[in-house]
């Protein structure tokens, strides 16, 4: 008798804990959801109260007529593999640095936090500044060190453009995984090391026998974390090229928004943020399957 | 906007002094809320400051769909979204007003201000003909020559290129001198569309531009192909200042206030801009140069209005506010504090220093916004990001002038289609 | 070793440069913020902080900013770690549908549902209210806490619970007493990521909230931008103002999250 109520608490108790979150959720993500999922099927302005129904045209549009949204998912993708390789590549010998417990280290783990601080403004004038091809830092530089035929407009070039933007993406985002790969970097506990150290391991074994196996989940939450933030890249084009030169550094986000606010196609941006998400949502899932299965061996 | 958000504060108090009524309102860049208080009627004008625009503009959308529009404010937005706004409800037809005592407070201003909020008879939107806002001040934009730096690439500083080949001709001693041409914020496409769009009347008159709107004269027409050809000459002369294509106005702008750029091409509201950063600027303000000098030059004008909520309780104290705001007395302090044209006739004439040289302009304003009929918004995005194409060698002008065409088919072809499933639909 | 240092300081040297730059802009004047480009400002105009924070209001902004922030992140931890903990130790029926639920939201972004929320609020009557401006922050940050408190929470041995039960506590108690101060590294993150989604802030404040007395710091910044006028070294002054905070807030969470070791000697 007594174990069914101590079930029973313990089922409700659940729900009792989740309901609060769920409230939340349904309130402020499923209906404003379910409404951007209506509206995706309609053609509409934003502002007049008639809205034509097109049924899946606008998903049509988007998958066979919108060559650049699938140039702006191919940019955002690009930028991503580049700060899953070296954004978090930088961040985690960082934190395995500061890990091993260097002088100063208080300090950098403060420093590595700035660029993530800095508003979207300050970045986008120093960057700009940094990138300029009359009177740039970059260019400044290049010609001290004796390499001024590399100088050019950064930001302006379609052959660079896309590039700069991701130097700068990657400069802002490395410090969050810094700050996670940190974490869990200390939160392995140092006895594991010293028995390894003792069995004659190196640095590298370690590394490879220790450190890996633990962090994956870890390294997991960063490249979820890394691919979910990179894709949805916005700001920073906003304030340094505006989707230029032409169409070299449009990104998702600034197509959909473009489409809602500038050609006032309410409904096709709506419809063009589902597929968004979509790709996302299978994409976070291949990543999670794929580190499931790699903790598993 | 710190260049009018003061300036409307101390205007504020003084509506204050003089009115006793609550209004709010809302500016584009300069927003004031007003959320009248309708038991007392005190004036409470709060200013409050919206940017950056796309932010803005979602704030109106969200507010208009929940009816939660202050008494006043401002529109940035595309003809076809005014009229979508005025159909829906928003925004109060102003005519009666503008018209009463034989049109005493239309006459005070200036026609082009008003015509931008102006729907005609027999207007593509269906909307009914009237005067649904009202413009407080004017700009246009127009070419600003840096005197100093022209002077040191050897020009004749007393002759402001005024024909095409002048203008390549300067751009060449420019690229001699190592001087950088031309700055402007072409990283915001409808720069260039300006640009392009002065050309384009120039070239072909105001029937052909208007003729190929409708459909009935294509992109791939010579004189379209010969618009797109000036870029390309503009960038080969030396005239394009490198990084051009994606450069804010913001940055232009005070890359040009440093001297670091000999040619701007810019709105009035840089003279405020440029006088905060660099008061001792030698500059002069012109017309873009003629390509066809059998026709005139035409220049963007616009105006920053005002509307009335239409769903407003305190309609009738918000249009005496509007009243007051466009009497001669306040519009020459915000001209003088805010260094813009004001939107009334009389005011124009107590201008001093650089902005008189914009005045001058007004008269050979057009805007697209008071075209009978609109472009497709995809089609403007091709073109603009097209002329890009071809300032970074990506394009010859005859691709982008093809490419502009077949969007703009598809989008005709669309837009039949909804327009058969909205008839469809009333029946 | 001396490759590490190297590694180090070439990294904090980029970091720091962009800030160093915002603090001597704020001396300088509109003049002369692009004019002279160097790190040194040469006069010091220190009145810059002074107008900025009165032209800015930013005396109730601030105090503004700070409460969203503390109310945000504690709202968030609370109702998330709850939940995480149910997700975690407990078992009800449909739990996994719950909780993919919840990541599935993480995963897909709606530009576009402003207008709902807008909407929804006018509804509820929470537009222009603190508590309208709060509660959609909170729901911003819930999927990836759930996420990352859960999988924190999926590490504690079962003994533990255990142990803290035949003791006579509660499963609130233990979600209290042991399942959350192990979990301290992972509030640390949770505090450092939402306080500065929270604090920077500026587009849900300027849709949702009407009365100047209500509007958090990014708000006191827009002053100082127009459509097209912007006043640069008073705006680097405002920047400047608004980031300490959040760097001193940093700065104590941080040592959480290497104290987590020692607090919670779960592995050991």
């Amino acid at each position: 008798m007594s174990s069914i109520l101590l079930r029973f608490k313990k089922i409700s108790l659940g729900y009792l804990f989740v309901m609060p979150a769920l409230i939340m959720l349904c309130l402020f993500y499923i209906y404003p959801f379910l409404k951007v999922l209506q509206l995706s099927f309609y053609q509409w302005d934003g502002i007049s109260p008639n809205m034509i129904f097109v049924g899946i045209d606008n998903f049509r549009d988007i998958v066979f007529a919108n060559p650049p949204w699938w140039q702006s998912l191919w940019h955002a993708a690009y930028i991503t593999i580049l700060a899953l390789v070296f954004q978090n590549g930088l961040a985690l010998i960082l934190a395995l640095i500061v890990d091993r417990g260097i002088k100063y280290g208080n300090i950098y783990r403060v420093i590595f936090f700035l660029p993530p601080v800095l508003s979207g403004i300050v970045v986008g004038l120093i960057w700009n500044w940094i990138f300029n091809g009359n009177y740039g830092l970059l260019n400044h530089w290049l010609t001290t060190i004796g390499l001024g035929h590399l100088s050019r407009s950064w930001l302006a070039d379609p052959k660079t453009a896309l590039n700069a933007v991701a130097v700068i993406h990657m400069w802002k985002g490395f410090g969050w995984g810094f700050i996670i790969l940190l974490a869990g970097l200390q939160n392995i506990p140092r006895t594991l090391y010293e028995a390894a150290r003792i069995d004659g391991a190196d640095n590298w074994s370690i590394f490879k026998h220790v450190t890996v196996p633990l962090m994956i989940p870890v390294f997991a939450l960063v490249m979820v974390l890394t691919v979910l933030g990179t894709m949805q890249i916005y700001d920073i084009v906003v304030s340094t090229t505006g989707g230029g030169p032409g169409y070299h550094t449009e990104v998702p986000v600034s197509r959909i928004l473009a489409r809602m606010l500038y050609s006032s196609q309410f409904g096709y941006a709506c419809a063009m943020g589902l597929v968004f998400g979509a790709i996302l949502v299978i994409l976070s899932l291949v990543q999670m399957k794929t580190s499931r299965a790699m903790t598993h061996t | 906007m710190a260049d009018r958000a003061d300036v409307f504060d101390v205007l504020a108090v003084e509506y204050k002094k003089q009115a006793a009524v609550n209004v709010r309102f809302e500016i584009p860049s300069v927003v004031e809320q007003a959320n009248g208080a309708k038991k007392s009627f005190k004036v409470r004008i709060k200013f409050e400051l919206y940017a950056p625009t796309p932010a803005y503009t979602s704030k109106i959308i969200a507010a208009a769909q929940a009816n939660k529009l202050p008494d006043i404010y401002g529109v940035l937005m595309e003809m076809k979204d005014f009229a979508s706004l005025i159909k829906a409800g928003h925004v109060m037809d102003l005519t009666p007003y503008m018209e009463e005592n034989n049109g005493e407070w239309k006459s005070t201003f200036y026609k082009s201000g008003l015509d931008m909020n102006t729907f005609h008879e027999g207007n593509q939107y269906g909307v009914k003909p009237g005067i649904y806002g009202v413009p407080i001040d004017l700009n246009n934009i127009q070419f600003i020559y840096n005197l100093s730096l022209l002077k040191k690439a050897g020009w004749d500083t007393s002759k402001i290129p005024s024909t095409w080949d002048e203008f390549i001709a300067l751009g060449k001693m420019l690229k001699k001198a190592g001087i950088p041409g031309l700055v402007s914020g072409w990283g915001e496409p409808w720069m260039i569309h300006c640009l392009a769009d002065n050309f384009a009347w120039n070239i072909m008159g105001r029937e052909k531009v208007l003729a190929t709107i409708n459909g009935k004269i294509p992109y791939t027409d010579p004189s379209w192909k010969q618009v797109f050809t000036l870029f390309m000459q503009m960038r080969d002369a030396g005239l394009l200042s490198s990084g051009i294509v994606t450069m804010v106005n913001k940055e232009a702008e005070q890359t040009f206030a440093n001297e670091r750029a000999a040619i701007a091409f810019n709105g009035s509201w840089c003279v405020n801009v440029y006088g905060s950063m660099n008061p001792d600027l030698h500059y002069v303000v012109a017309l873009p140069p003629r390509v066809n000098l059998e026709n005139p030059m035409y220049i963007w004008g616009g105006a920053t209005s005002l509307v009335v909520n239409s769903r407003s309780q305190m309609k009738e104290e918000a249009v005496n506010l509007l009243k007051w705001l466009t009497q001669d007395k306040q519009q020459c302090y915000l001209s003088k504090e805010t260094h813009n044209i004001p939107s009334t006739n009389a005011s124009a004439g107590i201008l001093t220093g650089p902005i008189t040289q914009f005045v001058g302009g007004m008269d050979n304003t057009v805007h697209p916004r008071l075209f009978p009929i609109e472009e497709f918004p995809l089609v403007t995005e091709a073109f603009d990001k097209g002329i890009q194409s071809i300032i970074i060698g990506e394009a010859t002008p005859s691709e982008v002038a093809e490419r502009v065409q077949q969007i703009k088919l598809e989008e005709t072809k669309k837009a039949k289609r909804f327009k058969a499933i909205r008839d469809k639909e009333a029946k | 070793m001396l490759g590490s240092h190297a590694v180090l300081i070439l990294v904090s040297i980029t970091c720091v440069f962009p800030l160093l730059w915002m603090f001597s802009s704020s001396f300088k004047t509109q003049q002369t913020i692009f004019k002279n480009m160097s790190l040194w400002p040469g006069v010091f105009h220190w009145e810059n902080y002074i107008t900025a924070w009165t032209r800015g209001g930013f005396g109730i902004y601030f105090l503004n900013s700070v409460f969203y922030t503390v109310t945000v992140v504690s709202g968030l931890i609370l109702i998330a770690s709850l939940a995480a903990y149910a997700f975690s130790r407990q078992k009800f029926k449909g739990q996994n549908i719950m909780y993919s639920v919840f990541l599935a939201a993480m995963m897909i972004p709606i530009p576009g549902a402003f207008i709902a929320l807008y909407i929804l609020l006018v509804k509820l009557g929470l537009v222009n209210t603190r508590l309208g401006y709060i509660l959609p922050q909170i729901n911003i940050g819930l999927s990836l806490a759930i996420y990352i408190l859960k999988t924190f929470f999926d590490e504690i041995p079962k003994e533990v619970e255990e142990a803290a039960m035949v003791d006579g506590c509660s499963t609130l108690g233990i979600w209290w007493h042991v399942a959350m101060p192990l979990a301290k590294p992972a509030i640390a993150v949770i505090i450092i990521f939402n306080a500065l989604a929270v604090w920077n802030e500026y587009i849900l404040a300027m849709i949702i909230l009407q009365d100047k007395a209500k509007m958090p710091l990014q708000r006191g910044l827009m002053i100082f931008q127009g459509a097209h006028f912007t006043e640069y070294s008073l705006l680097m002054a405002g920047i400047t103002i608004s980031v300490i905070p959040i760097i001193v807030m940093y700065l104590f969470m941080q040592k959480y999250i290497i104290e987590g070791i020692t607090a919670g000697a779960v592995k050991g």
